[in-house]
């Protein structure tokens, strides 16, 4: 870890439209590290420069950046899923024989020993479409690996990925590393970036905060830094006592779901724990009558309803945070304004009129309660960062005044200023006497937020633990032990 | 609430006819005048069921075929003897009907619109030309043409029933909470559903209005010409989701204003009227409406590049 760095960054500045996302930043890279950056963007710089081997480079888009040996793997995946892995990995460069003639052959083979270090079992010759999140990844490796990238950019890799899939990254990034190439690994989830970063850099607000070494931090200095402020507690306290039931499941199955039968209280948090493919996510989006419920019965505040569309759910006073928070959550090209009417235009509706007027006191009111920033109620989703679009997610369903909370993974890729906030907001609704139903692949957060936890595997719940005795591994072992318990 | 892009097109259009009045002594005559507001009726009504449709997210290429198969249908249907009011509830449903087929197909089949709707649209016109073996159909009786005839301050009864409807559709879209849903769903069908918006009830809705309202278009022209004509209106579905788009809706939904696509369809109107007192010929106008058309959006995608 001498001479030169391979990648330095410095004052480096970018301004988006009414924010400014990065000042003053620098960075170094070594060759075969891998550094954990919190938070970050990756678009042209305003100003500032980077060296590359100790000389200045200068990109003008992504291009210029590939050629140079700088990959990026963004959140967005970029491929095209109609065309097979070997197509997307060489796209518009790919191996062509006499007369231009798409040469399959050489394309298989080349594909193939670039998927090899990856520790892949992909075929080249798979539709990307029939391939799951962590399978794609490996496919954008692949492609930045092709172009001979010295420079990896994963960003919020882990997002999308089961916890399979993300330990297979792992292996993944460290035989990458070996090989000398730098990674620059940009995440919300501490417990990974520690896991796999040799350094990690903190940022705050397009503020660079520090690059520490791994052994010279620990993540709850780590969570100070990001905060800005001392976090005395991460979780709101639970419930003191809760009320009667508000929405019981007996025997309720859909499709290879259930039978489940689950109570929850009014002002109560129940988590529900389990790994991808538990149906957790199934589970809950039948009660909002998003999936079918092919059988047993669901009870409202000790009414059975019928849940065939999440028409019939809202009537009922359930709501729902989606897990996909940009294809069902928001509405991007809309005003906040908007999307935070969307679910409760009845209520700003008088003789059948809608009131603008009682539209915007419902959205400042809302805005305000929330903490959502943004420049005003006018601005357009897709200008809002991901925990404030959740938050208005969020908000949408608290302007309905709901008997019933569901949220599927509803921290899932946002900050942990954000993250913090929205906790307080569910146990502030919970003591406000309603019902909260959460889905969370993030352990600690069940454990911090929920009174009961169900656990899930195989379609079925194992158990429900109490909140406060629930232990991580006890969680885990069930979780993954299937039907064993 | 009036965006900027009506009050835009407004002065635009105020524009346009001074600068008219001037090159024409004819334009701002009451004959003119009244030709022009007459010939927009057809054009106008479906713009109001386009508007709803377009900023659902839907489209419909077939409201100009069903306008001429509900036209026909109607002065065939009165010539058989059958009533007036009953011939024009009669189209009406079918129109209503047609629009439920659409929707149907595009809802529930998952058919694009676009091909949907070819098909919808191939369909009517080739059976409006079935009925009448290509001719047209006159001698309507009178009960049916009054229709057309003067009204309040010498403008004929269509127009003044166009109008209600303009102001009805415009009040509708914007201020009621049933038709602001198709806002939603055109923005992202996936989260309205999830918001517990019906989509696939309002989606078959908005078709429903598109075909009812195709059918009065063709009632109403019919009662005009004194004719039914089922080549009528050929092309002018192009015509009027142009003019929606000129007035402020997408394609891609989430968009647009019952009034936007009405100026919409005004200003075109006024730029093929002021061609033809120029002695343009008729040809160009069809250049210029794709001109207009291309402008509009390209200055639209502009002023938007530089808000951001």
């Amino acid at each position: 870890m001498s001479g030169p760095p391979l990648l330095a960054v410095e004052q480096l500045t970018k301004t988006y439209p009414g924010t400014r996302a990065l000042s003053d930043f620098n960075l170094e890279l070594r060759a075969g590290e891998v550094h954990g950056l919190i938070l970050a963007g990756v678009t042209a710089p305003d100003g500032g420069r980077i060296m590359m081997d100790g000389t200045e480079v200068r990109f003008a888009g992504p291009k210029e950046a590939q050629a140079a040996g700088i990959g990026t793997v963004f959140q967005e995946l970029s491929l095209v899923d109609g065309l097979t892995v070997a197509e997307n990995v060489f796209a518009n460069r790919a191996p062509v024989g006499p007369l231009t003639w798409l040469d399959r052959k050489r394309l298989f083979r080349e594909t193939q020993s670039l998927l090899q270090p990856l520790a892949s079992t992909l075929s080249p010759n798979r539709r990307v479409a029939a391939l799951t999140t962590g399978g794609r990844q490996i496919v954008e490796i692949a492609k930045a690996l092709s172009l001979k990238a010295r420079v990896l950019l994963l960003d919020e890799p882990t997002s999308a990925l089961s916890l399979a899939e993300a330990s297979n990254l792992f292996t993944v990034i460290r035989r990458l590393k070996a090989q000398g190439i730098v990674i620059v690994f940009v995440s919300h989830r501490l417990a990974e970036v520690f896991e796999i970063a040799d350094r990690i850099t903190i940022m705050r607000d397009g503020q660079l905060v520090g690059s520490y070494d791994r052994s010279a931090i620990d993540p709850e200095q780590a969570v100070r830094l990001m905060v800005g402020r001392v976090l005395s507690r991460l979780y709101p306290p639970r419930a003191q006592s809760t009320g009667p039931p508000r929405l019981e499941l007996r025997s309720v199955r859909s499709g290879p779901v259930g039978p489940v039968d689950l109570t929850v209280h009014a002002g109560e948090i129940v988590g529900l724990a389990g790994l991808v493919g538990s149906g957790r996510s199934r589970l809950v989006r039948a009660l909002f009558g998003v999936e079918r419920i092919d059988d047993g019965m669901v009870l409202v505040e000790g009414r059975p309803v019928r849940l065939r569309s999440p028409w019939h759910a809202v009537r009922r006073g359930m709501g729902m945070v989606p897990s996909d928070r940009k294809g069902e959550g928001v509405f991007q090209r809309m005003s906040l304004e908007r999307n935070l009417l969307a679910a409760a235009l009845n209520r700003i509706t008088r003789m059948g009129l809608v009131q603008p007027r009682a539209g915007r006191r419902l959205g400042q009111e809302l805005v305000r309660a929330l903490g959502i920033r943004a420049r005003g109620l006018d601005q357009a989703m897709v200008r809002l960062s991901g925990g404030n679009q959740q938050k208005a997610v969020l908000a949408r369903w608290i302007a309905t005044r709901p008997r019933v909370l569901i949220v599927d993974e509803p921290t899932q890729g946002i900050d942990v200023g954000a993250k913090a906030e929205i906790h307080r907001l569910l146990r502030q609704l919970a003591n406000d006497g309603l019902a909260v139903l959460m889905v969370s692949s993030d352990l600690p957060e069940l454990l911090g937020m929920c009174d009961r936890i169900a656990v899930m595997a195989g379609g079925r719940v194992q158990a429900v633990f109490d909140g406060r005795s629930a232990t991580e591994e006890g969680v885990m072992t069930l979780a993954a032990g299937g039907g064993a318990a | 609430m009036v965006a900027f892009r009506e009050l835009a097109l407004i002065g635009i259009i105020l524009a346009t006819a001074l600068v008219m009045s001037q090159l024409s002594p004819y334009f701002l005559s009451g004959g003119n005048l009244r030709s022009v507001l007459v010939g927009l009726v057809p054009g106008a009504i479906m713009a109001v069921g386009m508007a709803v449709l377009l900023a659902s997210g839907g489209f419909d290429l077939s409201v100009a075929a069903v306008m001429a198969l509900c036209g026909t249908i109607a002065a065939w249907l009165t010539v058989q003897g059958v009533p007036v009011p009953m011939a024009i509830l009669l189209t009406l449903l079918l129109g209503l009907l047609i629009g439920s087929g659409n929707g149907a197909l595009v809802t529930f089949l998952g058919i694009n619109p676009l091909i949907a709707t070819l098909g919808t649209m191939s369909i009517a016109r080739g059976l409006a030309l079935v009925i009448t073996e290509g001719y047209n159909i006159s001698s309507l009786p009178d009960s049916f043409t009054q229709l057309g005839e003067q009204g309040p301050l010498k403008l004929p009864w269509m127009v003044w029933i166009t109008l209600a409807l303009i102001i009805l559709g415009d009040l509708a879209l914007r201020r009621t909470r049933f038709l602001r849903q198709v806002y939603y769903i055109g923005g992202n069908e996936r989260a309205a559903r999830v918001s517990g918006i019906p989509v696939d009830g309002m989606r078959v809705f908005t078709y429903m209005l598109s075909g009812t309202l195709a059918a009065l278009a063709g009632i109403l022209l019919a009662a005009r010409l004194s004719t039914a004509v089922p080549t009528a209106g050929a092309g002018l579905e192009l015509t009027v989701i142009a003019a929606a788009v000129i007035g402020g809706a997408s394609l891609a939904g989430g968009e647009g204003s019952v009034l936007g696509a009405v100026l919409g369809i005004a200003f075109l109107s006024i730029i093929s009227n002021a061609l033809t007192l120029l002695s343009v010929s008729i040809f160009w106008q069809i250049v210029v409406t794709g001109v207009v058309l291309i402008a509009a959006v390209s200055i639209d995608v502009l002023l938007r590049r530089r808000r951001v």
